[in-house]
């Protein structure tokens, strides 16, 4: 399954690579360049030796290029070189300087494209993901998204930062190194360089063999976690049924399973690393040797020697890594794709004119449809109409489209038939931004930024003083509640802060909502968590505040519908009834046996108090 | 929670190496005698082998080349290969070690945390976040034994690499040697200051990207929120100064460790170009041959390996002080509810139990002046005495933090009172152990807890030798058999992870079956307010009364049907029962369950009436 997922992301999206690398392309040009005068560098600093120990302390004659040589007879040749040996020092030192210095440039300017590039893909997908239509996060799994938003991002950054140069670095040093040795000798060049592809093969071969040891041992690292974390959330349970020593066997099991497989993991590495430790030492003594053999013969002078076993210790560890580059490039190949996936979903888009008109809140409903697919309609054929500064109370049960009826009025959604009407304007040409920000709703179960509880009220206006913040918190009621935290307003809320109650992340909220003065708004059962009293304050409190404000609410207790100027009572996305609690307590129907409950309290308790005065 | 923000910010600084707790984790390592041992040797042959191959070379030059003969090169030839086959074998026994170790000090400290964890108490629990502890027990300890045992074997080949070269090269010629040696110094300071600062570096892109995980989590799960407030552009500004402040850092961590690599790499050649001067002079006026330079070069080109990994473990020394003390400090946890020696050389501790010691519990409780506080001077019960005769079934109402699960807590012993005494059956619970009791006790959560594994897993979790009957006649009772016969795989059905997959009605009926089977004197249900759909409510309702039948129960109740069906109900008010007495006695009343009861009522009614037009559809 998990072979054939990744398959899908085999190729890599060039296009869209290029688009993300924006302007940094040239960096990793520049980095390029830097690793080629840092190779050339770092092979000059064995040629010195050589020529140090051959030409100048030896009586050999010299390999060098001739324009390098035509530069020591013009220092003064041989001779002055004996007399200053500390030249060829200093030519070692300063050829070590620029090999120093463009090694660093090339991980600088590598370092800025790689983080360039994940900057440009962390911007871009957040951006996205804030883009794409509601209905998209409604089935999308929060911890994959994540997942795909941080560790695979970081994985296409680590293989840019870390392998692509590497990659080049090794082909860079064995084309220059074949170029220097096969000027030198070219047999022994041969020689010296048999067993490398040996190497590279070896290489491949086991990176690809400890793949299936890594997952076994990163799938019993999970396993380990969750059953810690089983164990700790419930604690309580263990406890109760006293089954510390089964809970305590369990993760034994876990741990040691853990502790076996990585082991073993651990183990393959030993030997891969002493194999291949093997293989490059053998090739440095074949050459060493066939050096010694060929010096002897005189063939090679002793400095060429010292190149040869030099050059080809520096190659050998490029090359046993190639395996693991050649991995690494797979693995950022599939992440990319898994990050491709996201971006290739479509933004929200403009079905209209786009247009700002005033709103005032009048809303009328003409024959409005929706369903998520076209064999099942959530909502069919809705029509009513509200007047600015009308309440509109919507009672139905779970599942009667309730919810979804709001959601169109905010464009979370779009009618699949019929049209909704803001003062006249069809929502679907009225721009998404400004109809929203003209629309207030509070969720059932709100979301709350992890920050501070004034931030989280005043987040759409951040110009708000504190009086209007706290104003709206004791229209929401909660004012009280948040004096009574150690920290009051400055209490920061959510993932990394206090946890709120239901209720309490309720009325902040609505708090929330009120900050965005809309002349529309909607509480979508929005006070389910809070109690009646407190629910009844809240309502008082807005009556007093809100003149010309359309209000939607959601709700089924009957203390709130009966205030409302019109009840719209859903059943199954039709709407069945409408009109003011007068008119509707006088007909059958749901509002009806709602209403009353009241009675059937009272009969209630007069059975139950009755009963007992009889006795 | 805050305690845990606290704490988390010893991360953001360098704490001083505190040579004690590193002592008391180097234990851990020290305990795997045979591996430490193997270690040591393994590491001083690779690190003298690494030693010979220069002194390989030199002889070859001064003997075959410089004699212009290859005699003798046989055994060389041989002796060359011995060293690489040793090498290859040290190699990999080197890895092999290290990574036992590393493993073993992991289980074992994990081991330790582990059995710390299944006795520490529930305040424990209450201050200190899931979160906080998975922290340590996966990463913390992760790092640490990784620290420990690849330090460990590293610091063994560096210094003996160190070392050796040093009397490698005196004895070659000391006067050359004191010459390249100079560099040294300056190399292992430069090498300890950067170090330092790479890790500072990196430490602080790492919380750079924690808080850009935060905010990709925050955005993703608050998209609906942001698409309605319109928040779109401002929380994208936010989120692109945060991701330009990680490419800021990671460049900045970038910089400083590509910047350390030349300047050891500089360092180092100037001592070769020491070497090269001071070597290529004698080697002229004949005072040593061309193979001491050759060896001579070798040696100061590998110099900076070892001296730079010296330095860097003392700086990942210095970084982990923070995980360290953390471990350290979670397995020294003091706990705060224990049994007392006499009474688990009775009736055994938590691990080993001795039932057969164990008398059986009939199920009277009572509380006797118990005063109980969660913080010093602040007192959630005060001066409670209650008497439960066995098989009564008490329900406590009352709002959030009156006191109600403090008094279920107590109850269970999860708690111990800060004054007064608990008694079962006529005994303070103290003098006997947690295990008696909590072994003979039912209890069944707000939000059900189901562990991974089988339906039947779960099932017998209270008791494992039960019968394929006995689990069969618990799952019946409460009529849970039907759904579990409906699954794809009946008993056998595995219930991922928390029991995910399986809705909330079905947890509860399996943790209900659960506590049947168990068949505890004493049952506690702390009752969920969460609803499910009208059908499962009531299975539910039926289950709850078959699990109460002829059980001393506690019910913190939330539904109106338990709680009238009650044998007695407790009003608990900050701390102190207000009123009690049976439902029609507290009607009667007309006081703070009267009011209770009826708001309840009308969201029940309205509650019931709204979901049967839902089951219509």
């Amino acid at each position: 399954m998990q072979d054939r997922k990744e398959k899908k992301y085999r190729k890599i999206n060039w296009k869209l690579a290029g688009s993300l690398m924006k302007g940094n392309g040239r960096y990793i040009l520049f980095s390029a360049l830097a690793l080629a005068v840092a190779v050339v560098a770092a092979y000059c600093g064995p040629l010195i030796v050589s020529f140090t120990v051959d030409y100048v302390i030896g009586d050999k004659a010299s390999n060098l290029p001739a324009f390098v040589m035509r530069a020591v007879e013009n220092l003064g040749g041989r001779e002055f070189l004996r007399g200053n040996l500390w030249v060829c020092a200093a030519a070692l030192v300063s050829f070590t300087l620029v090999n120093g210095y463009a090694t660093y440039l090339r991980r600088r300017y590598i370092a800025v494209a790689s983080e360039g590039f994940a900057m440009e893909m962390r911007n871009r997908l957040y951006h996205h993901l804030q883009a794409v239509p509601y209905d998209y996060h409604k089935h999308a799994s929060t911890g994959d998204l994540v997942q795909r938003c941080t560790s695979d991002v970081d994985t296409v950054r680590r293989f840019m930062a870390n392998q692509l140069m590497e990659i080049l670095r090794t082909v860079f040093m064995v084309s220059a190194a074949c170029y220097i040795m096969f000027s030198l000798d070219v047999t022994m060049s041969l020689i010296s360089m048999v067993l490398l592809p040996v190497l590279g093969v070896f290489s491949f071969v086991y990176f690809g063999m400890v793949k299936e040891q890594f997952r076994l041992s990163d799938e019993a690292e999970g396993k380990l976690s969750s059953t810690l974390q089983e164990n700790l959330t419930g604690v309580r349970v263990v406890r109760a049924f006293g089954q510390e020593k089964s809970e305590l066997d369990k993760f034994t099991a876990c741990n040691e399973d853990f502790r076996n497989k990585t082991y073993k993991l651990i183990r393959l590495f030993g030997g891969y690393f002493g194999s291949s430790d093997f293989v490059g030492y053998t090739q440095i003594a074949i050459t060493l040797l066939t050096g010694v053999a060929f010096a002897v013969k005189g063939r090679l002078t002793l400095g060429e020697v010292m190149v040869f076993t030099t050059y080809v210790a520096m190659l050998t560890w490029p090359v046993r890594q190639l395996g693991r580059v050649l991995a690494d490039l797979g693995k950022a190949t599939v992440s990319l794709g898994r990050v491709e996936e996201i971006l290739a979903v479509p933004e929200e888009t403009e079905p209209g004119t786009a247009g700002r008109p005033v709103i005032k809140g009048e809303i009328e409903f003409r024959g409005v449809c929706f369903g998520y697919d076209a064999y099942d309609d959530v909502l069919s054929d809705i029509s009513f109409t509200a007047k600015p500064g009308q309440t509109i109370a919507i009672l139905g049960s779970t599942g009667s489209g309730k919810t979804s009826l709001v959601q169109l009025l905010q464009r979370l959604y779009l009618c699949t038939a019929g049209e909704i009407l803001v003062d006249g304007v069809n929502i679907n040409d009225i721009e998404r931004g400004y109809l929203r920000s003209h629309i207030g709703i509070v969720l059932q179960e709100p979301f709350l930024y992890s920050r501070t509880i004034k931030d989280n009220i005043g987040i759409v206006r951040p110009d708000a003083m504190a009086e209007d913040i706290h104003a709206a918190a004791k229209i929401a009621s909660v004012h009280e509640v948040i004096n009574g935290f150690e920290a009051g307003y400055d209490t920061i809320v959510g993932e990394r802060g206090v946890t709120l109650s239901g209720g309490q992340k309720q009325r902040v909220a609505i708090a929330r909502m009120l900050m965005q003065n809309a002349p529309i708004i909607i509480f979508d059962d929005s006070m389910s968590a809070v109690d009646t009293e407190t629910d009844a304050a809240i309502r008082n409190a807005l009556r007093e505040r809100r003149v010309n404000t359309t209000t939607f609410i959601i709700s089924h207790r009957i203390t709130t519908l009966c205030e409302a100027d019109k009840i719209l009572v859903l059943e199954h996305g039709r709407l069945v009834q409408q009109g003011t609690h007068a008119e509707l307590v006088a007909r059958e129907g749901l509002y009806r046996r709602i209403a009353r409950i009241q009675n059937a309290l009272e009969e209630d308790l007069a059975k139950e108090l009755g009963a007992q005065g009889g006795e | 929670m805050s305690n845990t923000a606290i704490e988390e910010q010893d991360y953001d600084r360098d704490l001083k190496v505190d040579i004690g707790i590193w002592k008391r984790l180097f234990r851990y390592v020290l305990s795997n005698k045979r591996a430490c041992v193997l270690s040591v040797v393994t590491n001083m042959v690779i690190a003298l082998i690494d030693i010979a191959y220069p002194l390989m070379s030199r002889y070859a030059i001064d003997n075959f080349i410089g004699k212009g003969t290859t005699q003798g090169i046989l055994p060389f030839i041989l002796l060359y290969f011995v060293l690489i086959t040793a090498q290859a074998f040290g190699v990999y026994s080197f890895v092999a070690q290290a990574g036992r170790i590393e493993m073993n000090v992991s289980f074992d400290i994990r081991q330790q945390a582990f059995k710390k964890l299944q006795e520490l108490s529930f305040s424990f629990y209450d201050k200190t976040a899931v979160g906080y502890l998975m922290a340590r027990m996966v990463s913390d300890v992760g790092r640490l034994s990784e620290l420990l045992s690849w330090g460990f074997v590293d610091l063994l080949w560096a210094s003996t690499y160190v070392v050796g070269v040093m009397i490698a090269m005196l004895l070659l010629n000391w006067k050359l040697a004191l010459l390249a040696l100079v560099v040294i110094p300056p190399l292992a300071v430069i090498s300890l200051y950067f170090k330092k600062r790479i890790l500072q570096y990196q430490r602080k892109v790492r919380k750079t990207n924690s808080r850009i995980t935060g905010a990709f989590n925050e955005g993703i799960m608050g998209a609906v929120t942001t698409k309605t407030l319109v928040r779109e552009k401002a929380n994208y500004g936010e989120f692109s100064e945060l991701s330009g402040t990680m490419r800021q850092a990671s460049v900045k961590a970038a910089v400083w460790s590509a910047i350390f690599m030349p300047i050891v790499m500089f360092l180092g050649s100037i001592g070769t170009g020491i070497a090269l001067y001071k070597g290529g002079v004698d080697v002229m006026i004949g005072a040593i041959g061309f193979g001491t330079l050759s060896a001579f070069v070798s040696y100061t080109m590998n110099f900076f390996e070892p001296i730079q990994q010296l330095a860097g473990i003392l700086a990942e020394l210095q970084s982990a002080q923070a995980s360290a003390e953390r471990v350290i400090g979670l397995i020294d946890t003091p706990l705060e509810i224990v049994d007392s020696p006499e009474v688990v050389e009775k009736y055994g501790d938590n691990f080993h139990p001795k039932r057969e010691n164990w008398e059986p519990i009939t199920g009277e409780v009572e509380f006797e002046h118990v005063d109980f506080s969660y913080k010093e001077g602040e007192c959630v019960l005060c001066d409670f005495s209650l008497h439960v005769k066995p098989g009564e079934n008490i329900a406590l109402v009352g709002e959030t933090g009156a006191g109600k699960s403090t008094i279920v807590n107590l109850v269970c012993r999860f708690y111990e009172p800060t004054s007064g005494r608990v008694l079962i059956d006529g005994r303070d619970y103290r003098e006997r152990s947690q295990l008696w009791l909590q072994a003979g006790l039912g209890y069944v959560l707000q939000t059900p807890h189901l562990f991974s594994g089988t339906i039947r897993d779960n099932i017998v979790y209270g008791r494992k030798d039960a019968t394929e009957q006995e689990i069969r006649e618990a799952a019946q009772m409460v009529r849970a058999e039907e759904f579990i016969l409906r699954q794809e795989r009946g008993y056998d059905t595995e219930v991922g992870e928390g029991g995910a997959r399986l809705s909330t009605g079905e947890k509860q009926l399996i943790s209900f079956a659960r506590v049947i089977l168990a068949n505890p004197r004493i049952f506690v249900l702390d009752e969920a307010t969460s609803s499910v759909d009208t059908e499962t409510e009531q299975l539910i309702q039926e289950a709850i009364t078959k699990v109460l039948r002829g059980r001393t129960s506690f019910i913190v109740a939330h539904r109106l049907s338990t709680i009238r069906s009650a044998d007695r109900i407790l009003v608990i008010r900050g701390g102190r029962i207000t009123e009690q007495g049976t439902h029609r006695e507290l009607l009667k009343l007309r006081g703070y369950y009267y009011n209770l009861y009826t708001t309840q009522f009308r969201e029940e009614a309205s509650g019931a009436i709204l979901d049967e037009k839902a089951i219509e559809n």
